[in-house]
């Protein structure tokens, strides 16, 4: 409200902008581009700046967390980091809501069986029922009968110390982290191909290219942020490819759009091989000079003509021979990726499909040409590096390599014979529960019963162990079926580093003291490891001293972090690795000198024999069901379900189906697979393959699309086959409600009473179904 | 045309709505948020269309004409103000007189409420929320030349026709080259009234 008295008649009167007639609350700024780092303490209001990241995807926008003069975060500023340049998406925005939200976790809960109630106890007595019950497991089912399930959300620091805390404090060789749901498939993908487990290029390569191929990646909702690179592409007058079996936002407008049946992707992109090569279209002096097994692919390449391949996937062949043109002519071009093609039981051999389709045409290793994934976590790419993902050490170094575990031990303090080998992953992992092979269980930053395939199994496997404990900020649907739950900190509360989806290591800072009765993950799995004994080897007061034995336990290795320090991401807005010494710039580009990491310096080309998704179709199945993301929430929903504007805005699951099927919009219908069925509302669009459904999996039961899911891994990254299974839709009565979560404080709805006459319509478009579920 | 103001491009639009939600956070209506967003092609495609109000320049804005109470002001750089809290009676004619269907009326408050180009920010050399935190630049906050630099060969449309009236907007559209000579039709599409092209 502004103070002036001012002249009726005359409708443009003047306010003049004078600070002091700003509305309560606003807050004046050095510059437009925000304030520099080393001046975010001092606001002229009192209130603070705090220069971090966001929690949520793989794209890891910079933000600044606005905190008030009694020190708690109560919301958000842009900032205009390289990676983001000021932008946001929904969740980024309201994920300052989380941090003092009534439903946070401030005591430990603990009970003795499942059939009792939680109680709050002290931290004393849920560390020593914890080791009591870690000690009784495994002297009485031996070592390996206790696990630890990490998460992709925790900064490295703290992923480092989860596989340093199984291998060492619980001397167990099961541990494993939610990232294997997440980019698995690529890593194998890339380890394989060019012995690196990374993206090519930075996100700014985009700007360059001639020709974006996108491939199962729903870039506008899953990595919103990353769409201006995308159109900055289209600006500059690059083509789009995109392949996907849903129309999405950035299919809309692509130059060919290829709507394949989920899980035909490598035969697709064997088959654009297949044109590419017929077509003389192949960069011969690059294979020659940079790759081995070229010859084995292209043999393979001649088995997938367009016409098998167009039947396969249930395209027009024609867009195979376009995609093909289209991108091998191009000057420079790039393809992206992300979990369309990796979540399948050929996820890697996708990925390797694309890679060679890469390596073929020479666009690799030069600005604006390469390949990429987007890690669907923030911390998807770091969170692997360092040795919490069952096969890996610190540095990315293998368990199963002699000299990897001489170097690590040596790091550790421990003798070889006390590293356990490489363990089973987290699907695997949950099938060894319900075998009663793994009796306990200790999970970090997870949430598996929304998160992992054919949920009745993991319920079983969950409830068939004799001891589960989780770390969480909020009581998360996995975390309820605990029997001690540790309240730890959110990404505010505490310092570390994520490695984005580019490589590019970044720092999140603190902005606020934990609430009382709250504790760094760092700090309880220091506490629990001198519990247990290993005291002398985590002896980390903070993130800092865990970061620098990280650095020193990657030095030298392929994910070569030694140069990368606190002071120096600070000053840079992030570097990525490998970064050597502390005067290397870092890698944003790899293979510019057209080396891989593997020794012979070359790309190994692997060859990709197409298979069916492992559900097989029938007359009772006859459709494809696919899942995926939408923009309003993160993964298993336990933090995005609880900030009322991404309630308001996507409020519950729906299941997309095109309108050949006769389904009215919004009625209910029954998805039913070989595990269950599950009832949705149904959003009828052209924009999904007649023959597929998809549903979105961020919630529980009864609402849960991973309750339809197969639990068929990938047999080399094991990571599930979510993007496709066979399923059949019927009518259905009604819609079982989830209880609606509650809201975070200071979060006001709009206002019930307000009248507009563009309040929003009921909404028939996949990207409208959040205003129209509103009632 | 105004020097600094917001471009709407519906072509990159994606439809996540974190402009609804920045609007949201901003400090002028924290907790209410003044944009909405149109599906424009449901159940055939994903397209959609972010509104914030236009700050509409010629006629002066119709909901500041209508106001009983004068409670909507214009400031000398053009933007449209929200209702003046000591003024608003909250009849809603603003609501039914805005072609876009902008202001708002919180009842219980008596109050109107609409965009006001975030003028606690741009008052500092920032964006208004909406365009800041826009993640594909379908909102864009900035002069022409910033958009045609950073857009090579992109239009702009400022005047919209909604039957025989034409409303000249501070807030323009990006539109495709070949229709820039047109005003953009503002709901209807009406090209001809009673033998006369309206487009011009
Ligand atoms: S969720 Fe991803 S795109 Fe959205 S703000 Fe966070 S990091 Fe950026
Ligand atoms: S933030 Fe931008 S892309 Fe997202 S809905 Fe709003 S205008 Fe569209």
């Amino acid at each position: 409200m502004t103070a002036e008295p001012r002249a009726a008649a005359d409708r443009r009167t003047f306010i003049p902008l004078d600070p002091s007639l700003a509305p309560p609350g606003t807050r004046a700024f050095r510059d437009a581009g925000g304030i520099p780092a080393d001046q975010w303490h001092a606001d002229q209001n009192g209130e603070t700046l705090v220069p971090t990241h966001c929690c949520f995807c793989g794209v890891q926008c910079g933000m600044y967390l606005r905190v008030d003069r009694g020190g708690k975060v109560f919301g958000v500023e842009p900032r205009n980091h390289d990676i983001n340049r000021m932008r946001l998406c929904p969740k980024g925005i309201n994920a300052y809501q989380q941090v003092n939200h009534p439903d946070r976790l401030t005591a430990p809960l603990m009970r003795c069986s499942r059939d009792e109630e939680f109680r709050e106890v002290s931290w004393e007595e849920a560390l020593d029922f914890t080791v009591a019950e870690v000690k009784r497991i495994q002297q009485t089912y031996g070592n390996d009968a206790f696990g630890l399930l990490g998460g992709a959300s925790l900064f490295s620091e703290k992923t480092y110390l989860v596989g340093k805390f199984a291998r060492v404090a619980l001397k167990s060789r099961h541990v494993d982290y939610n990232g294997r749901l997440c980019m698995v498939s690529a890593a194998g993908a890339n380890k394989l191909a060019f012995g690196i487990d990374r993206a090519g290029n930075p996100f700014s390569d985009i700007l360059l290219t001639d020709c974006l191929l996108i491939a199962g990646s729903n870039v506008g909702e899953c990595f919103p942020v990353m769409t201006q690179y995308v159109w900055g592409a289209r600006d500059r007058g690059a083509s789009l490819i995109v392949v996907d079996p849903r129309e999405t936002a950035i299919a809309r407008t692509a130059d060919i759009h290829v709507a394949l049946k989920p899980g035909t992707d490598s035969a697709f992109f064997t088959s654009v091989l297949n044109v590419v090569i017929a077509e003389g279209l192949t960069d011969e002096n690059f294979l020659a000079a940079h790759t081995t097994g070229w010859e084995e692919v292209k043999a393979k390449a001649a088995e997938y003509p367009p016409s098998r391949s167009a039947k396969i996937c249930g395209i027009p062949a024609e867009q195979i021979v376009q995609v093909a043109r289209t991108f091998a002519r191009a000057p420079k071009a790039m393809a992206w990726h992300a979990r369309g093609i990796e979540h399948h039981s050929q996820g890697v051999e996708n990925c390797l499909s694309v890679i060679s389709l890469c390596a073929a045409t020479g666009h690799i290793g030069k600005p604006g040409a390469g390949y990429g994934t987007l890690t669907g976590q923030g911390n998807g790419q770091g969170g692997r590096e360092h040795g919490q993902k069952s096969d890996l050490l610190p540095g990315g170094r293998s368990i199963m390599n002699e000299e990897h575990r001489r170097q690590i031990c040596e790091i550790w303090g421990i003798e070889e014979s006390e590293l356990p080998p490489a363990g089973t992953s987290m699907m695997e992992m949950v099938w060894q529960m319900q075998r009663r092979e793994i009796r306990g269980l200790i999970g970090i930053c997870n949430n598996p019963f929304v998160s992992l395939p054919n949920y009745r199994v993991v319920k079983e496997g969950y409830d068939a162990t004799e001891f589960h404990a989780q770390f969480d900020f909020f009581l998360s649907e996995t975390a309820a079926n605990a029997h001690v739950v540790f309240p730890v900190t959110t990404w505010a509360e505490d310092e570390g580093v994520m490695a984005n989806a580019e490589a590019r290591v970044v720092k999140h800072n603190k902005a606020q003291d934990p609430p009382p009765g709250v504790r760094t993950d760092t700090w309880v799995m220091c506490e629990l490891a001198r519990r247990l004994g290993a005291g002398d080897k985590f002896d980390f007061p903070d993130s800092r001293a865990v970061f620098d034995e990280l650095r020193i336990a990657s030095a030298g290795t392929v994910n070569d972090y030694y140069g990368i320090t606190y002071e120096r991401l600070e000053e840079t807005g992030g570097i990525a690795w490998p970064c050597p010494s502390t005067d290397h710039p870092g890698t944003p580009r790899l293979f510019e000198d057209g080396r891989t990491y593997h020794p012979d310096g070359r790309i190994h080309l692997q060859v990709v024999e197409w298979h069916p998704p492992m559900d097989p179709y029938d007359d009772e199945h006859p459709m494809s069901l696919t899942t995926g993301r939408t923009v309003a929430h993160f993964l298993s929903g336990n933090q995005t379900r609880r900030l009322g504007a991404l309630v308001e805005q996507t409020p519950r699951p729906w299941a997309e189906i095109h309108p050949s099927h006769g389904f009215r919009n919004g009625e209910p219908v029954r998805i039913v697979t070989r595990r269950g069925s599950e009832v949705f509302p149904a959003l009828v669009t052209e924009a999904i393959r007649p023959d597929t459904v998809f549903v979105p999996y961020h919630w529980p039961v009864p609402t849960a699309a991973n309750a339809l899911t197969i639990d068929a891994l990938d047999p080399r990254s094991k990571i599930p086959e979510y993007k496709v299974c066979a399923c059949r839709i019927e009518h259905a009565d009604r819609i079982d409600e989830v209880p609606a979560p509650p809201v975070a404080p200071g979060h006001v709805a709009y206002p019930e009473t307000q009248v507009s006459r563009t309040d929003p319509l009921p909404p028939t478009s996949p990207q409208g179904r959040g205003t129209s579920e509103r009632s | 045309m105004m020097g600094r103001t917001i471009f709407i491009d519906p072509g990159r639009c994606i439809g996540c709505q974190a402009c609804v939600s920045a609007c949201r956070e901003c400090d002028s209506h924290r907790g209410k948020s003044m944009i909405h967003l149109d599906y424009t092609d449901e159940g055939h495609s994903v397209a959609s269309l972010p509104t914030v109000c236009m700050h509409c320049e010629d006629p002066v804005a119709p909901c500041a004409e209508v106001c009983p109470a004068d409670a909507i002001l214009v400031t000398a750089d053009g933007v449209v103000q929200q209702a003046d809290t000591t003024r608003c009676i909250g009849c809603a004619n603003c609501v039914n007189a805005c072609p876009f269907g902008v202001p708002k009326i919180d009842l219980g408050a008596k109050l109107q409420l609409k965009c006001n180009l975030c003028y606690d920010r741009t008052a500092y050399g920032l964006a208004p929320m909406c365009a800041t935190v826009c993640p594909t630049g379908a909102l864009f906050y900035g002069t022409v030349e910033e958009l045609q630099a950073e857009r090579p060969g992109v239009q702009v449309a400022d005047t919209f026709v909604f039957g025989e009236t034409e409303v000249r907007t501070g807030v323009a559209m990006v539109v495709p080259a070949e229709k820039v000579r047109w005003p953009v039709p503002g709901g209807l599409p009406v090209v001809e009234i009673n033998g006369k092209d309206v487009r011009r």
